[in-house]
């Protein structure tokens, strides 16, 4: 009989979705950073202890991952079951009831130890929406024989006319130094975090208490054009189009004599193994302008469930799993403390083993001097440091990053650039009903 | 013979065809008219009200709307010119009988095949990259400053991506329509004392229209929805120097995630691809007739 063959398939398909069913898939959408990718070779840990749930990776580029992640979570989608976001999204999503809280973490997970300032910005009303896998803030990382070539000793903490003539006096063209390498890339999380920590040094902010956007005041035009001075004086050929990820290159090359990024980058930068300047590396906090704010970001990148997962206690199972101290404890005995995930946990900063790493006090120092509730000189009506806690920022700072950019690459004038910001952000202000 | 039963039942027959056709088409066309109509952002569901035609007039309004329409024009243009020439010329290279014939013509062929995203990256990282890139170095062996191509010239530098993506295409149809010119036309044309160029532009070209119109309207097609290439290179920047229609739309609905705004730029972009259609049909459609 010719049915034969086809009940028998339908019958193994129905077996096997059972099989399948008895075991938990969670779908993780994570971002391509080299702490998230670690995480994922060391997962056989968790899943040893929970035979019951398999993981399923979606990595994606930071800008692809937030489109994916945020068109999902808004048209409920449930496509993911853990969502890697960053304290930007945590804030409006929670208000939006998009997120679980985090209430089920198991009894061993200390939510205590998490860094002040790093739980403040993942939590609203007291319950924590996410849970922070590393934290970072941003620090001068300088080449300490340059610096000494040049006959100069960077200060615990530098003001921005101290990095001026710094780079000024490292700057060697003939050998391809550069003396600054600084973010130039247009995109909100590339450029753009690293200009509005600068602008909030400079007493600049994004909006006024009225929400009108600020891009026309004296404050922005000196950060910017400090800036384009800086980068066309001292800065590396094509800087417009270089974000972390080129400027980790350039610097672990020897072509920067500083680089003012991400605390994380430390480690990547002195890592013998990939960096050729790995021994001749030191830090510095972000510089300021003497007005009280100092140009460094706060940023999480953390973990949390959307609401409309179907394996809740499972997701936080393993988030409690991933942001542990156990889970620091197992990269430190297969990597070393320095590939540890920082700037999530007080009792890390309080290990003696971790102390011993350079940049350990540095970061810690860098995070706790961040203050995304009070992140300008004058007052403001939103939270964050390096973005503004509203869902309209991403858009603004997006079409704001690509004039900065162009002002950067001398296709456009810092004035003509600061015409542009201030028009697109507020068409967009208005157009969102804030006035 | 077909009877006035069979044609019924040869409708009948073919009505499910049609109507899936159908659906597919309005479905989406209906909703993204609805949307347009719409005030509603992703990240503000709770907002969603009808705008009437509020967001029509804030994207044409967008400083960037008339660049991103110029750049868009000039893309389609300038990769058309060069496809066109570049691709005559090829195609008349590659009539002439050589060595190896089969395999240089597979060699020609193959950027046809290499996925837009995978070529922008190529472009990007390998070849115009002023730090490594493969023209920095050729610039740098001669003693001259490298060109940050990407950044100083944006659309061009698409362009000459796009371009070299859809060259072998205009040549691959070109070529076959040169390999159906009679060859004793043209020694008759030769023993009429017609030197190269009367040849080409009086026996050639003239049988190479039809071809070009053909490569014309597919290449436009296609080139107005130019995306990837742009958003791996330069994300339309800097400033908006790169922008085209459908990256301008793209960043309205992903970036601002504001659902109302990108439907009615897509509306705008049907609307202006349609004035564009039927410019073309209208002066090169006769060519199809004929």
């Amino acid at each position: 009989m010719k049915l034969t063959p086809i009940l028998a398939g339908v019958a193994g398909a129905v077996l096997l979705s059972v099989a399948v069913q008895a075991q938990t898939t969670l779908t993780i959408a994570t971002v391509n950073n080299g702490d998230m990718i670690r995480m994922q070779k060391l997962t056989d840990d968790f899943t040893k202890q929970n035979p019951d749930i398999a993981l399923n990776w979606v990595t994606l580029e930071e800008n692809v991952l937030r489109q994916r992640v945020t068109t999902d979570i808004a048209t409920k989608g449930g496509q993911f079951d853990i969502m890697t976001i960053g304290t930007y999204e945590v804030p409006i999503w929670a208000k939006q009831g998009w997120l679980l809280p985090l209430d089920n973490l198991g009894a061993d997970y200390d939510v205590n130890d998490l860094l002040p300032a790093i739980r403040g910005g993942l939590s609203m009303d007291g319950k924590l929406f996410a849970a922070p896998f590393y934290g970072e803030s941003s620090m001068v990382m300088y080449r300490t024989d340059l610096m000494e070539k040049a006959g100069l000793t960077m200060p615990d903490a530098p003001t921005w006319d101290f990095i001026k003539q710094a780079a000024d006096a490292m700057t060697d063209r003939a050998n391809g130094i550069n003396g600054i390498c600084l973010r130039g890339k247009a995109g909100w999380g590339e450029n753009m975090a690293f200009l509005t920590a600068m602008a909030n040094s400079f007493g600049a902010r994004w909006f006024d208490m009225d929400w009108k956007p600020q891009f026309d005041t004296k404050a922005w035009h000196d950060t910017l054009q400090f800036y384009v001075d800086l980068m066309n004086a001292d800065g590396p050929e094509g800087a417009s189009s270089n974000g972390f990820n080129e400027n980790l290159a350039l610097f672990q090359q020897g072509k920067c004599g500083m680089w003012i990024d991400a605390t994380v980058a430390a480690s990547f930068v002195t890592n013998p193994k990939d960096s050729t300047v790995a021994d001749k590396v030191g830090f510095a906090l972000a510089p300021d302008k003497g007005l009280g704010k100092r140009s460094n970001w706060l940023w999480a990148w953390s973990l949390a469930v959307p609401a409309g997962t179907q394996h809740a206690d499972a997701a936080q199972k393993f988030i409690s799993w991933a942001t542990s101290k156990h889970y620091l404890e197992l990269v430190a005995s297969k990597e070393g403390w320095a590939n540890v995930p920082p700037g999530t946990r007080t009792s890390l900063y309080e290990n003696p083993e971790y102390a011993k790493v350079p940049f350990a006090k540095m970061t810690l120092d860098s995070i706790n001097s961040a203050d995304p509730t009070h992140p300008t000189v004058d007052p403001v009506p939103y939270v964050g440091v390096q973005f503004a806690a509203i869902p309209e920022f991403q858009g603004i700072a997006t079409t704001v990053g690509q004039s900065f950019s162009a002002a950067l690459a001398g296709q456009m004038s810092v004035d003509d650039a600061l015409a542009q910001a201030q028009t697109a952000a507020d068409r967009e202000m208005m157009a969102a009903g804030y006035y | 013979m077909a009877t006035a039963h069979t044609r019924t039942l040869s409708r009948f027959m073919m009505s499910p065809a049609v109507l899936l056709l159908f659906l597919w088409m309005i479905v989406p066309l209906s909703m993204t008219l609805f949307f347009s109509f719409q005030r509603y952002n992703l990240l503000h569901p709770e907002r969603q009200r009808f705008g009437g035609f509020f967001n029509y007039s804030f994207f044409v309004t967008d400083p960037a709307f008339f660049a991103a329409i110029s750049n868009t024009l000039i893309l389609v243009g300038g990769v058309l010119a060069i496809t066109i020439i570049g691709g005559i010329l090829l195609a008349l290279l590659l009539d002439q009988p050589i060595f190896g014939q089969g395999i240089v013509r597979i060699l020609f062929i193959s950027p046809f095949f290499v996925m837009p995203t995978v070529s922008a990256l190529v472009w990007k990282n390998m070849l115009m990259n002023p730090v490594f890139g493969i023209f920095a170095n050729m610039s740098m062996g001669l003693g001259l400053k490298p060109i940050d191509w990407l950044a100083d010239f944006p659309l061009l530098s698409i362009v000459i991506i796009v371009a070299w993506q859809w060259l072998p295409f205009a040549t691959l149809i070109l070529l076959t329509a040169l390999q159906s010119l009679d060859e004793e036309q043209k020694e008759a044309s030769e023993m009429d004392g017609a030197n190269f160029a009367n040849r080409f532009v009086f026996i050639v070209l003239p049988h190479l229209a039809r071809a070009i119109t053909v490569v014309i309207l597919i290449e436009t097609i296609f080139l107005l929805s130019v995306f990837a290439e742009i958003l791996v290179t330069t994300n339309g920047g800097p400033g908006v120097q790169s922008t085209n229609l459908t990256f301008l739309i793209y960043g309205r609905a992903l970036l601002n995630f504001d659902i109302g705004g990108a439907s009615a730029g897509g509306v705008i972009a049907i609307i202006l691809a349609n004035i564009v259609a039927i410019f073309l049909m209208r002066m090169i459609g006769r060519n199809l007739e004929a």
